[in-house]
């Protein structure tokens, strides 16, 4: 059964019958059995509630047949759509290959590589729409999400899905690697999908780049919290070079401190985080903002709310699989006591008494059926609980994001002040204490020069703290809007399968309770 | 409050069962259980109530106090003088009876048992039948069980939903708001489902059950009398034997063999008769019990249906009432 998004209307998805999209809430037996499908215990597919699951090997992208707008991506919000580079997008075929060098250990340097494939709005001159095949590994969206994160700071990045510490051979088996195929489809979808990063060149270089990934891994693997700017985006630079066109020295001053290197300034910058911890010394920077901070405080409240709903609705849903199962058992039970009794009948009213087992049953089987497919449904709506829970997860990292670049700022102040002061005392000192004039001045030249350095750094600085104050703002607000929109949807999604599949469950006991209603006293 | 009042008539079917006069009733209340007594020795009582036009029973009304271990002796003194009745079991019937049972009905502790096809077959219908219903009766529990544990998951999951509203605020507070009220009210409804469950429909499988084990009691009151009644038989055909052969010695033991003979062959008449007795009284319980379980079962899956039809009919009207409140029409 395929569904077609709405582009416009409140619901994700119609239901179709042939009646190409009726209003589900004058329809609800629509909701009746066409689509049987067997709820699967990986991740949901981002897709709207009443899509069939895809095969192993197709991509999640539906294929629609007639859509209002000739989109074919499936999505609860079609304004972002609309903006979105990519059509589509295809995790499959999953390959076992080597690497290059030989190992000594069978099975070792073996990885699994998936065929990645993905269509493009913007076409080429010929108006045909460009699509892209690659080949990817696992370890090339890693480096991917890296340099998202990298270059993002401040954004709500979609979270990639997890490595997993596990030996090779579960890395091969079949159903780790399906997990893992359906885990990445979903991780590419949602960057696509993401007003900014899907327009990046990163995730542009990883669908369509041929050959192997070219992107480096990133160098910095440090703490996020102790970075600084680490590669300041070329968007500050006027030389606006890709790679290796940074002016040098203000990136050094800007670099934090690892080992190795300045473990002054590491001190330095731990101090000054310590200090803001605590609230202590009182840099220069305007501390957070009031709105601010009250908008994480509401963050941490909802995370803390969306954790308590998500498992709610995980027991909730195992509930409705228990009764659906123990319904199921009970009218075994029946189908059997029915067939018992039907073997050598000796009276009418034991016949009469097998057929009412059989009746009973079936209606069982089928109810317990119902309850199971309103079930399978109702945990593909809720798991966007789950879904905007984990991603809280990226609202801390666009959080610290904005907590780490404060703080080199703040360093950066720390140290402009310190600077200035020693040259105010160098000016005024005789020449006497460094022996010759000639000496003080060179002093004092190196010293404004190295002011100038750290000037430009903390004006760089500023700017990107402002910058990642103002991404954080934008992604906050666009994660409500998108988060009340998802839920809205959910909702109604939600009730309008219960209530559908209650009135079928109701009409199969109605039925039973019509066929036996001889039995009642008559004080029915 | 347990309050079950059945009223019983006789056997005329034409007559409505609630006649006051012309067919004879009798109306049997259970009502009011105390807990008396202290400690170890604490017992319930009940209060029984009984109306009735039966010229046995003194006076129309009449209403006394019973406890547990009454019932028992009651249904002791009717298992001892209606042989071949089924007599409907007590609640909570003990388990050590059950094996006695079938060992001597299965003929495992005597050799001697009868042997007609249709009996045998009739025994192999009452065991399995056992072991069905037990099975449906667990299930239907089990059942009771899932409506208790949905009512609950539902009632939590309408707290959490309701508390990330009062996050979210505006309409999708509004909406989470809702959606948690409703939770929490459907929530009870499964409750109430559940204890309709457990009344009406669990409660007279575990009935069908117990039914079933009286009648296998039945069957071992069956199989004792058969055993008399078999071994006077053949000590009545030894000892016409031996008579005969003393008569032909003209023994002066002669004599007192014929009056043993005599008094032997009126026992083992007396023992033929009562079972015989047994077998037709069983015949008849059988299939009186086989229409009465109809009957029983048929309104218990007729309460069954419409209480889930209820429900979910509920259900659905709860959901789609939201709906509008969402903006949707419908």
């Amino acid at each position: 059964m395929e569904t077609l998004p709405l582009a416009d209307g409140p619901l994700a998805a119609v239901p179709v019958d042939g009646s190409g999209g009726g209003d589900p809430l004058l329809h609800p037996l629509q909701f009746d059995s066409s689509f049987s499908f067997s709820f699967s215990s990986s991740s949901p597919t981002r897709t709207s509630s009443f899509a069939e699951p895809p095969s192993n090997a197709k991509g999640v992208s539906l294929q629609a047949t007639e859509s209002p707008k000739g989109s074919i991506y499936p999505s609860p919000r079609p304004n972002s759509r609309e903006d979105s580079d990519y059509l589509k997008i295809t995790v499959s075929d999953p390959q076992k290959e080597s690497e290059s060098t030989v190992s000594l250990v069978p099975g070792a340097g073996t990885f699994v590589s998936y065929l990645i494939t993905s269509r493009t709005r913007a076409s080429d001159l010929s108006g045909s729409l460009q699509e892209f095949s690659v080949r990817r590994r696992f370890r090339d969206v890693v480096t991917l999400a890296d340099r998202i994160a990298e270059s993002y700071r401040g954004f709500v990045i979609p979270p990639r899905p997890d490595k997993s510490v596990v030996e090779s051979q579960v890395m091969q088996k079949q159903e780790f690697v399906e997990q893992r195929r359906s885990a990445l489809e979903k991780y590419l979808y949602k960057l696509a999908e993401h007003p900014v990063i899907g327009k990046s060149d990163e995730l542009r270089v990883f669908l369509q780049a041929a050959g192997k990934f070219p992107l480096p891994a990133t160098t910095d693997m440090a703490s996020r919290v102790l970075d600084g700017a680490v590669r300041l985006p070329k968007q500050f630079f006027s030389s606006g070079e890709a790679g290796s066109g940074y002016v040098a020295a203000p990136q050094d001053v800007v670099q934090p401190a690892k080992g190795g290197r300045d473990l002054l300034r590491m001190f330095k910058e731990l101090k000054q985080s310590v200090a803001n911890d605590w609230g202590g010394a009182k840099p220069s920077v305007v501390e957070e903002d009031k709105t601010f901070l009250e908008r994480k405080e509401r963050v941490l409240e909802l995370e803390q709310q969306l954790s308590t709903a998500s498992q709610q609705a995980e027991a909730l849903v195992k509930a409705q699989q228990d009764i659906s199962e123990t319904m199921g058992e009970l009218g075994l039970a029946f189908l059997k006591l029915g067939k018992f009794e039907s073997e050598e009948v000796v009276c009418d009213s034991q016949r009469i008494r097998a057929a009412d087992y059989k009746h009973l049953a079936t209606a069982a089987v089928r109810a317990s059926r119902a309850y199971r497919e309103s079930n399978s449904l109702a945990m593909k709506h809720l798991d966007k609980l789950h879904e905007y829970y984990g991603l809280m997860l990226a609202v801390h990292h666009a959080f610290s994001d904005r907590a780490s670049a404060l703080v080199t700022l703040q360093t950066l102040l720390s140290d402009l002040s310190s600077l200035r002061l020693r040259e105010e005392k160098l000016e005024a000192a005789s020449s006497k204490i460094f022996g010759s004039e000639r000496t003080r001045s060179r002093k004092l030249e190196e010293l404004k020069e190295t002011i100038i350095v750290t000037e430009d750094a903390k004006s760089i600085a500023f700017r990107e703290y402002e910058r990642i104050k103002e991404n954080n703002k934008s992604e906050l607000d666009r994660l409500d809007k998108e988060r009340h929109e998802d839920f809205i949807a959910m909702i109604k999604g939600y009730i309008v399968n219960q209530a559908g599949y209650a009135e079928k469950i109701a009409g199969i006991w109605t039925q039973v309770a019509g066929e036996t209603n001889r039995y009642a006293n008559g004080t029915d | 409050m347990i309050s079950t009042q059945r009223t019983f008539s006789g056997s005329s079917p034409s007559q409505s069962p609630r006649s006051p006069s012309g067919q004879p009733f009798l109306s049997v209340s259970v009502t009011d259980p105390v807990k008396l007594g202290n400690g170890v020795q604490a017992y319930i009582s009940y209060r029984v109530m009984s109306k009735t036009n039966m010229p046995e029973y003194q006076g129309q009304e009449k209403i006394v106090i019973r406890r547990y271990s009454d019932f028992v002796w009651l249904r002791d003194r009717l298992a001892d003088k209606f042989k071949g009745i089924f007599i409907p079991p007590l609640p909570e019937k003990s388990a050590d009876v059950q094996s006695k049972v079938s060992d001597v009905v299965l003929g495992k502790e005597k050799p001697v048992e009868e042997s007609s096809p249709e009996y045998e077959k009739l025994k192999h219908y009452i065991f399995e039948l056992e072991d069905h219903l037990a099975e449906a009766q667990k299930q239907a529990f089990r059942l009771v069980k899932r409506h208790r544990e949905l009512g609950q998951s539902l009632s939590d999951f309408g707290k959490a939903i309701k508390l990330l509203g009062a996050c979210e605020g505006e309409s999708l507070g509004k909406a989470f708001s809702e959606l948690g009220s409703k939770s929490e009210m459907m929530s009870i409804k499964l409750q109430k489902e559940a204890h309709n469950l457990l009344m009406n429909f669990e409660e007279p499988l575990k009935d069908y059950v117990r039914a079933v084990q009286s009648i296998k009691v039945t069957m071992t009151d069956r199989a004792n009398a058969f055993r008399q009644h078999y071994e006077l038989a053949e000590t009545i055909r030894l000892k016409e034997i031996n008579l005969d052969k003393l008569t032909l010695m003209r023994s002066d033991r002669a004599g007192e063999a014929e009056i043993e003979f005599r008094e032997l062959k009126a026992e083992s008449e007396e023992a033929t008769r009562r079972y015989e007795t047994i077998v037709k009284l069983m015949n008849e319980e059988l299939s009186r019990f086989q229409e009465q379980k109809t009957a029983e079962l048929g309104l218990a899956f007729h309460e069954f249906a419409k209480g889930q039809a209820k429900l979910s009919h509920d259900i659905a009207d709860a959901w789609r009432s939201l709906l509008p409140k969402l903006g949707v029409s419908s």
